[in-house]
């Protein structure tokens, strides 16, 4: 029996102070709090070793309701903030959560030179596909033809590959999950805070109250089952034509490599600097 | 002691190691760089961390961050990059997190010209980042000044939970000066507030008799909120208006009832001094020149050199205004702290000496002001 | 008699045996290193006050950049020359640009092979660039020749301190190098003054 069922998600929530969230009903956001918690409840983690940090947008207000040391950053800037803590507190766990505006427009940069510098961070960034909390405006994630707010003729502008890109940029663990398949998420994120380097877990999700309103997808739970119809395993995508493949959200774990992350590498340089002060003081 | 030639921005990166800062992130900028160039050095060596981050705006969050786990922190730019700082810097501000950021003015706007020497950024630094909020700058006259107000710019955001700017000039910042430079044994350093109650208890936000509230640094076992939402004594956001209100007052009030130790200046001959000088950062050299001249000539001439430009001297530059004549207020800007000197002392009084070419003012332009009648 | 003139006017507000020295050349010649050798001699060796500032376009070779020494003995107030007592010019462009408040009967020494046009009637022509090919086979000693025709010719710091601070910023194993060079320029400056 996990601690989560002796204790009860309760534990790792701000309930008594923080809740109703600002989450609309059928948000896919919270799913993807709830397998953060199952995966920190799993890896028996100390909530006083865990950072929680963020940008703005839906996505950005997530680790308000959740007790452990949390920041809510600047739009785009967690990972740059998450940076700077956890260099200054290396033993914390921090993870950073963002959505894709958030992760890959305004703070497109910081995502790339993180995931290049293998600095010792978990990102996770909830993907759906629209600018959620400012009304439904496309976002860099956005399909090709869909409309949104300032899109109202359909979006031409093509979608970046979150995953891909992560491992373009060099990061140490790509995994792909949705919120329709949450137990998966759970472990993917579980895998993702315990690797070294940087670690990113794109959570496919969706917005039933803007960008499906405005483009007739339905209801969220019409939304969820288009992931659920439109997601395949990597193995099965592996025996899929390229083409086939294209079409589809591609689940699992995208790269897994070692490497060393930031900290032990910058420890290389404390360790090369003394060594230098010491060779010139002898 | 050491005794060097030391350039202005190696001076700033000792002043920090002495202060007891281990953190720096920052971004290439003329005519900054050295300060950064210094710490990659003497960082690694103290067991501190240095790192180059991908910009302006990400520096500024890291130096946040770092500040947030516990570390003194800074970072330097000049004026392109401290334009980018701003929205951070308010984030500081708001979450009250101590941090120094060092802004070598160079000419601008824009790219401008980039090694020569501005005091353009005097306004953006006290009003660059949105909203109302207080701000402590210092700037320094001379390269062991740089040291010395680098040390004082870190023991006032630690003690006041504030980021400080340093609003130094290329002419500072570039200048070699002759320097005994203390062993940081001897620099007083001033420590953050710890939480010296158990987490339960504790609200990072909350009242307290100074109105800086104790600080936990993530990792201390306080698990706590932080936001660039306006947020209620827990660090949680709120749209309470008396919540709202209580914050903007007391962030404020905690500056204000301490304006006798955070504004630093000099004084020099003010006492029956028909003329006063009120002059900051590179351009109080030039002003010392001219009052000498001026003196050699009989004039009444005093010099006030401002080394805390915000929150401005006003009480100071209001009692003067009553005992002098004529207020001259040289800046190499088109007039920017010469906007609070008039407010306080009435437009008539003032003069202005201006020049934004890049060029140090002469002492001969100052040398005028004082003559004119 | 009340001088109208503005740099005459300056050169009356200099501090208590303020000196004020400029050096400029090409960007690339080491001039603002010269610079900062000049003012370690004088603040560290010989005890005085120094300062010491700079001016160079952005680019990092070419064009014309200075540096400008100041030396006194107590304060100084401001830090950059007013009225130079004593300019080095080892370009024409240099010569050309920073010449124009070298002080009445002031100093200016110019490599005599790079500065045909001068801006007043008296000047040293040292071949400074040709001393350093001679003394060292190396161009890039130049700046440390042209600092040893002018300590040679000024004193304005002690000769143990200016091959003090030579030394002191030489790269490890450019120590006779450096010292080849500064020996030419004083003992050129040695030549000078017996002429």
């Amino acid at each position: 029996m996990s601690r989560l069922e002796q204790h009860s998600a309760y534990n790792y929530l701000r309930h008594t102070k923080k809740f109703p969230n600002v989450w609309c009903a059928g948000c896919g956001i919270g799913i993807v709090m709830g397998a953060l918690i199952r995966a920190i409840d799993h890896l028996e983690l100390d909530q006083n070793d865990v950072a929680l940090v963020s940008g703005i947008g839906c996505t950005g207000r997530m680790p308000v309701y959740m007790d452990f040391n949390t920041m809510h950053t600047t739009h785009g800037r967690a990972l740059a903030f998450a940076t700077g803590l956890k260099l200054a507190q290396p033993r914390l766990k921090v993870i950073v959560i963002m959505g894709d505006g958030d992760a890959l427009a305004i703070g497109g940069n910081h995502f790339l030179h993180a995931a290049r510098r293998n600095m010792d961070l978990t990102a996770i960034v909830v993907n759906n596909a629209i600018y959620g909390m400012t009304g439904g405006q496309y976002s860099p994630t956005t399909p090709i033809d869909l409309r949104a707010t300032t899109a109202p003729y359909g979006n031409v502008e093509p979608p970046i590959p979150v995953g891909e890109l992560a491992i373009a940029a060099g990061a140490a663990f790509v995994a792909r999950g949705t919120v329709y398949h949450a137990v998966e998420l759970d472990r993917l994120i579980a895998q993702a805070i315990q690797k070294e380097g940087f670690s990113l877990v794109e959570a496919v999700s969706y917005c039933h109250t803007t960008l499906g309103r405005i483009n007739k997808l339905g209801t969220a739970g019409d939304m969820m089952n288009t992931i659920k119809n439109n997601s395949v395993t990597l193995s099965a995508a592996e025996k899929m034509s390229e083409e086939d493949r294209q079409a589809k959200i591609v689940r699992g774990v995208l790269r897994d490599v070692e490497r060393p992350g930031y900290l032990r590498l910058y420890d290389q340089v404390i360790e090369r600097a003394i060594a230098q002060e010491a060779s010139h003081a002898g | 002691m050491t005794l060097k030639l030391m350039q202005g921005n190696e001076a700033v990166a000792m002043g920090a190691l002495a202060a007891g800062c281990r953190f720096y992130a920052g971004y290439p900028i003329t005519p900054s760089t050295e300060i950064a160039e210094v710490l990659s050095r003497q960082l690694p060596k103290l067991g501190g961390k240095f790192i180059q981050m991908e910009d302006e705006i990400a520096s500024m969050a890291a130096i946040i961050g770092a500040s947030i786990g516990g570390l003194k922190s800074m970072t330097a730019t000049s004026g392109p990059g401290f334009s980018l700082m701003q929205e951070n810097l308010g984030y500081a501000v708001m979450t009250e997190t101590p941090c120094v950021v060092a802004n070598v003015q160079r000419l601008g706007p824009s790219t401008g010209q980039p090694t020569s020497a501005s005091q353009g950024d005097v306004m953006q630094a006290r009003w660059g980042t949105h909203g109302d909020h207080p701000i402590i700058a210092l700037s320094p006259t001379s390269v062991p000044q740089a040291f010395d107000l680098t040390v004082t710019a870190f023991n006032f955001s630690e003690k006041y939970r504030t980021p400080v700017i340093l609003l130094l000039d290329e002419v500072i910042g570039h200048m070699r000066e002759r320097f005994d430079m203390p062993d940081f044994e001897n620099v007083q350093r001033v420590e953050r507030l710890g939480v010296n109650v158990p987490p339960e208890w504790y609200k990072p936000y909350g009242d307290s008799v100074s109105d800086v509230p104790p600080m936990a640094n993530f990792g201390d076992g306080y698990r706590y909120h932080v936001t660039g939402l306006f947020h209620d004594p827990m660090g949680y956001p709120t749209q309470r208006l008396d919540e709202i209100e209580a914050w903007i007052q007391r962030v404020n009030r905690k500056i204000e009832r301490n304006l006798d130790e955070i504004i630093l200046t000099e004084a020099d001959g003010l006492e029956g001094a028909q003329t006063v000088v009120v002059a900051y950062g590179a351009t109080v050299r030039s002003a010392r020149h001219a009052v000498k001249l001026a003196r050699q000539r009989r004039h009444k001439v005093g010099l006030l050199s401002l080394l805390t430009i915000w929150p401005f001297a006003e009480a100071e530059v209001a009692r003067l205004a009553q005992n002098c004549r004529r207020i001259v207020v040289p800046e190499m800007n088109l007039g920017q702290l010469a906007l609070e000197v008039e407010r306080v002392a009435g437009r008539s009084k003032v003069r202005r000496v201006n020049l934004a070419n890049g060029e140090m003012i002469h002492p001969q332009m100052i040398l005028e002001a004082i003559e004119a009648h | 008699m009340p001088d109208k003139n503005a740099s005459g006017n300056a050169s009356k507000l200099t501090d208590t045996g303020r000196i004020e020295i400029r050096l400029a050349g090409e960007g690339g010649q080491g001039m603002i290193l010269a610079g900062i050798i000049l003012a370690e001699a004088a603040a560290i060796y010989d005890g005085k006050n120094a300062v010491q500032t700079q001016s160079y376009g952005p680019e990092a070779r070419g064009g014309a950049s200075k540096a400008e020494v100041v030396i006194g003995e107590g304060q100084l107030d401001y830090p950059e020359v007013l009225n130079a007592d004593a300019l080095v010019a080892l370009s024409q462009e240099a010569c050309d640009r920073y010449a124009s408040n070298l002080k009445r009967g002031g100093l200016l020494i110019v490599d005599a092979e790079k500065v045909t046009r001068l801006p007043v009637s008296h000047a040293v022509k040292v071949p400074v660039a040709d001393l350093a090919l001679q003394a060292t086979g190396k161009a890039i000693t130049a700046n440390v020749v042209a600092l040893g025709v002018l300590v040679g010719l000024t004193g304005v710091v002690s000769r143990q301190a200016i091959e003090k601070a030579v030394l002191g910023r030489a790269p490890k194993g450019t120590e006779e190098i450096n010292r080849a060079a500064l020996k030419a320029g004083l003992d050129s400056a040695g030549a000078e003054l017996h002429l």
